[in-house]
């Protein structure tokens, strides 16, 4: 089961290489970075799943020394994190995006070459 | 063409080793043992009913201050980069002004959006979510007044008091755990509480209120700054 999941967080992963190789314009390429962000982000919390367990919620106190049935937490709080830098992350890019259209009033990456050698 | 080739080949090979590491993938039986202790634990010594929670706000609260930094660090270095011009130096811009509905649903919708993120951090502890989530639950009533509104200008001075006197506050709440319990941002400066109480679990609702205040603040400032700099652009 846990693999179907990580075989759909390596499909947007792909699609995320693929959407930042092959894009010509400078949004796509932000949008791509994101989805290949949310596919790590899939790949990671199903890592800490466990079978038949719940969510790391309790509804209850659970007894001294009883371990709950319930899938990892560590994972989760990490993603947690991960998903606030992402989001950082994207807020910088989209900012260099409004800087560069602002230089030469284009989202084409063709028309960004002074750099380039 | 030769790049699309290239291209195709690089997502198959990242595509067959990452299929192979899956394939041998098989999910644990049970919890490693840090998450053990964690699960046999943390309701325990810490209270919050969401585990994810007393992880990310108790055992790995100096890791969340520094996600906190982070998140100031990328709203600072935006509204240094795109600089814009004073108010009055802006000239009057010919944005499109937004459709009479989505003004209207503007006005319907916006306050029941920032109670919802209110709620969302508030119950932190307790339900799914947290001061991260709400906060940006929050910001997304800003950014959506700015698009109802476009001319609308946010107050840089509160959204600034607002981050840093709660980001003060989150540092503070931290020491006073130093002083008054095991170490910085332990939360059993105030009592435990019964488990399940919205006032339990000690400062974490208080922590988890002033990181969603200050995730609110940041990232409707990186909007502000971003819809600023549009409306100088046209």
């Amino acid at each position: 089961m846990v693999q179907v999941i990580l075989i759909i967080g390596l499909m947007l992963m792909l699609l995320g290489v693929y959407g930042f190789m092959q894009s010509k314009n400078l949004l796509k390429i932000v949008i791509a970075f994101t989805l290949f962000n949310t596919g790590i982000n899939i790949i990671m919390v199903s890592v800490g799943y466990l079978a038949d367990a719940k969510a790391p919620i309790l509804d209850k106190l659970p007894d001294l020394n009883e371990i709950p049935n319930m899938v990892d937490p560590v994972p989760q709080a990490m993603v947690l994190t991960a998903i606030v830098i992402g989001l950082g992350v994207t807020a910088l890019m989209l900012s260099y995006v409004l800087k560069l259209h602002q230089e030469k009033r284009s989202l084409d990456i063709n028309n960004f070459k002074d750099l380039k050698w | 063409m030769v790049k699309n080739i290239l291209i195709f080949l690089l997502l198959l090979s990242v595509g067959l080793i990452a299929f192979d590491i899956f394939g041998a993938f098989t999910e644990n039986k049970e919890l490693s043992p840090t998450a053990a202790y964690y699960a046999e634990n943390a309701a325990h010594e810490v209270g919050a009913a969401n585990l994810v929670t007393a992880i990310v706000v108790t055992y790995r609260g100096l890791d969340t201050l520094g996600e906190v930094s982070i998140l100031f660090l990328t709203a600072a270095i935006i509204s240094f980069m795109l600089k814009f011009r004073k108010e009055e130096e802006m000239e009057a811009s010919d944005l499109r002004p937004a459709s009479e509905l989505f003004i209207t649903a503007t006005q319907v919708f916006t306050p029941i959006i920032l109670i919802m993120g209110i709620y969302i951090f508030l119950n932190g502890h307790l339900t799914p979510g947290g001061g991260f989530q709400g906060g940006a639950v929050i910001a997304s009533a800003f950014l959506l007044m700015l698009m109802a509104k476009p001319r609308l200008q946010l107050s840089h001075r509160v959204i600034a008091r607002v981050e840093s006197i709660s980001g003060i506050s989150y540092v503070i709440l931290g020491v006073l755990g130093i002083a008054f319990a095991g170490g910085f941002l332990d939360n059993r400066v105030l009592s435990l509480g019964s488990f399940g109480e919205l006032m339990s679990a000690g400062i974490i609702p208080f922590i988890y209120s002033f990181i969603g205040l200050k995730v609110g603040a940041e990232l409707s400032n990186i909007i502000g700054t971003m819809s600023n700099l549009q409306k100088e652009n046209n």
